[in-house]
C-alpha cells in the first residue's frame, strides 16, 4: 500500500485507458504521454497496460507501507527518495517506511511513477484510468491509499533504457490533415505550418490551447466523433488540441490530427512554451 | 438504400466514414445498418465503433498499413443485404417535473417566446424523440425531434454547475444532462432517471434508433420515483417499437 502525504498540483492513477466505450460517451483517458509511462513499466517488467500514477506540474509525496521497486520516467521533478536524490529510467528499490517526494521541475510537465505489478486501484469499464463519473476517485488526495503489491526484494533486475530526450526538447508537433482539412483557405493552411504557438493557461488533460488564433469563417459541422490528438478550429478562431480525457464527439472542423507520438511530446509542454506543426502524411 | 460515402484515414489507426450532411433518420438507420454489419463480421482489429448523425469511426488494434485495402473491404460489408432486421428498438418513457425548482430557465423561454410555461411543457413533452448516438458525457444522448418553436439559443455565458438529470433545451436540440457538470443550454424540468450506471453491464439503458417520450410529473412524484431509483428498485416504463 502507497499512502499519499501530499498529492501535488494534479495527480491521478492512469494506464491505457478505456477502449470500446466511446459509443456510451466515455473518453478514451490513459497517460498522456504513453512514450515517458512505458519507459518505466518496462524497466519494472511490467505489463505494458499496469497503472502508474501520473503527475502534472509537481510531484507528490508518498509513503511506502510495503516493500517494492519504483521507477520514475517522464517530466523530472527531483525525484527523493528519504531525502536522497534518486534517478529516473531506472529499478529503485523501496522499502516499508519510505518516502518518496520530489523538488523543483527541471524539464517536461507530466511524470510518471510505476511500482512492480502496477497500481492495483479499482478497475472500471476495463481501466484503472480516474475520470469524473466513471471512477470514484478523479484525483489523488492527501492520505488517499492506493494498494499495489508486496514485492520480495530479491533478484532485481537492472534493466535501463536510454531516453530520447529531443522527446522533451523538440518543439515539432507532428501533424495528419484532419477530416476538414480541405475546408481550410491556402491563407490559413500557410498560417498553420507558418505560425509558431504559444500554449495557452488553457492546458490540461481534456485539451491544450494556444493564444494565437486564426482567422477563420468555417462554420460548426454536424456534430461527429473526435479523437485524442484532434485539433478542432473554433468560428471565433481558436485552435482546441483534444488530449486523452477529451469528449468523444464534437461540432468544431476537425483541421489536423496529432501523431500518437506527437501527443506525448506536447503532453510535456506547458503555458508559454512555443511549438510549430509539421503535415506529415498518413 | 445506398448512400454516396466517403472513406477517410483519421490518425494513424482510425477510418472515418461520412454520409451526406444530412440530420435524418434515413441516414441514422442507414449508419446503424452499416455498424450492424462490421460488427458482425466480428473483425478481431477493430477496437472499436461509434457513429454520430452521418458519421462512423472505426478505430483499429494496430496502425493502418494498407488504408485502400481496409476501404475496400468495408465497401464490401457496406453492399451486404441489410441485417438490421432482429434489433429490436424501444420507445422509452422518461418522467420530467418542470416544475419552477427544476425549470429555472422556462420562465425566461417563455417571456422570449410569448409562449406559456406550461405551452412549452406541453410541446416538450407531446413529441416523440429519436436517440441518434450517446456522446459529449457518458450517457448524453443526442435527440431528434424538438419541436421548431422551442428552439432556443444556448446561453451566452454557461452555467458552471448543471444538476444532474436536468432536461434541457440548446439551439435546436433537447437533451438530459446525464451528470453534474457545466453547461450552456437552458434548463426546463429535470427526471429522477439515471442515464448513465458506471455499475451497469449497459451503462445506458437507451441506444441509437429507441425512442424517448417526456412525460410531465409532480414535484411530490418526482421524490416517489427518486426514492425508488435511489433505492435501485425503480422500473422503467418502456415499450417494443414495431418494424
Amino acid at each position: 500500500m502507497v499512502k499519499v502525504i501530499k498529492p501535488g498540483f494534479f495527480s491521478t492513477i492512469q494506464d491505457f485507458g478505456r477502449m470500446g466505450c466511446q459509443h456510451y460517451g466515455v473518453p478514451y483517458s490513459g497517460v498522456m504521454d504513453s512514450y515517458s509511462a512505458s519507459i518505466a513499466n518496462a524497466i519494472l517488467g511490467n505489463n505494458k497496460n499496469a497503472a502508474v500514477i501520473e503527475m502534472t506540474m509537481t510531484g507528490a509525496t508518498l509513503q511506502f507501507n510495503c516493500d517494492t521497486i519504483i521507477c520514475i520516467s517522464g517530466a523530472d521533478m527531483s525525484p527523493q527518495l528519504n531525502s536522497n536524490k534518486i534517478k529516473p529510467h531506472k529499478s529503485i528499490p523501496v522499502k516499508t517506511g519510505d518516502v518518496l517526494s520530489f523538488g523543483k521541475l527541471n524539464y517536461g510537465f507530466r511524470s510518471y511513477l510505476a511500482v512492480s505489478g502496477g497500481f492495483n486501484t479499482e478497475v472500471i469499464m476495463d481501466s484503472r484510468s480516474m475520470y469524473r463519473d466513471i471512477t470514484s476517485k478523479l484525483v489523488l488526495s492527501k492520505n488517499y491509499e492506493l494498494p499495489i503489491s508486496n514485492f520480495i526484494l530479491n533478484n532485481i533486475k537492472h534493466a535501463s533504457i536510454k531516453v530520447n530526450t529531443s522527446h522533451f526538447t523538440s518543439k515539432q508537433i507532428e501533424v495528419f490533415k484532419g477530416p476538414e482539412f480541405d475546408l481550410l483557405s491556402v491563407e490559413q493552411q500557410e498560417k498553420l505550418f507558418s505560425t509558431a504557438f504559444t500554449i495557452s493557461k488553457e492546458n490540461n488533460r481534456m485539451a491544450y490551447q494556444f493564444n494565437e488564433t486564426l482567422v477563420n469563417d468555417l462554420p460548426s459541422i454536424i456534430t461527429s466523433s473526435v479523437l485524442p490528438g484532434t485539433i478542432q478550429l473554433t468560428p471565433s478562431g481558436k485552435l482546441i488540441i483534444l488530449m486523452k480525457d477529451c469528449q468523444t464527439t464534437g461540432g468544431y472542423p476537425r483541421v489536423l490530427q496529432l501523431k500518437e507520438t506527437s501527443i506525448n511530446i506536447l503532453s510535456q509542454k506547458f503555458t508559454g512554451q512555443n511549438i510549430t506543426f509539421k503535415l506529415v502524411k498518413n | 438504400m445506398t448512400f454516396n460515402l466517403v472513406y477517410r484515414p483519421y490518425g494513424e489507426r482510425s477510418i472515418l466514414i461520412e454520409w451526406p450532411s444530412v440530420i435524418d433518420e434515413d441516414t441514422l438507420f442507414n449508419v446503424l445498418s452499416f455498424k450492424d454489419k462490421i460488427l458482425k463480421e466480428n473483425i478481431e482489429l477493430i477496437i472499436e465503433i461509434n457513429h454520430a448523425y452521418n458519421s462512423l469511426l472505426i478505430v483499429y488494434k494496430n496502425y493502418l498499413i494498407d488504408f485502400n485495402n481496409q476501404v475496400s473491404l468495408l465497401k464490401k460489408i457496406y453492399k451486404q443485404k441489410e441485417k438490421l432486421i432482429g434489433s429490436v428498438f424501444k420507445q422509452w418513457r422518461i418522467p420530467v417535473c418542470y416544475d419552477a425548482v427544476f425549470g429555472i430557465d422556462l420562465e425566461a423561454m417563455s417571456q422570449s417566446k410569448s409562449f406559456s410555461k406550461e405551452d412549452i411543457i406541453k410541446r416538450h413533452s407531446q413529441a416523440t424523440y429519436t436517440v441518434y448516438f450517446i456522446g459529449f458525457l457518458p450517457g448524453f444522448l443526442y435527440l431528434g425531434g424538438l419541436d421548431e418553436a422551442l428552439h432556443f439559443p444556448r446561453k451566452e455565458t454557461p452555467r458552471l454547475k448543471i444538476k444532474k438529470g436536468a432536461v434541457a433545451i440548446g439551439g435546436n436540440q433537447t437533451g438530459v444532462y446525464p451528470n453534474e457538470s457545466p453547461g450552456g443550454w437552458n434548463i426546463i424540468g429535470n427526471t429522477p432517471i439515471s442515464f448513465f450506471d458506471v455499475t451497469s453491464n449497459n451503462p445506458c439503458f437507451a441506444k441509437s434508433g429507441d425512442r424517448i417520450k417526456f412525460h410531465p410529473i409532480s414535484l411530490e412524484k418526482y421524490r416517489d420515483i427518486e426514492t425508488l431509483v435511489n433505492a435501485g428498485v425503480y422500473q422503467m416504463e418502456s415499450e417494443v417499437l414495431d418494424g
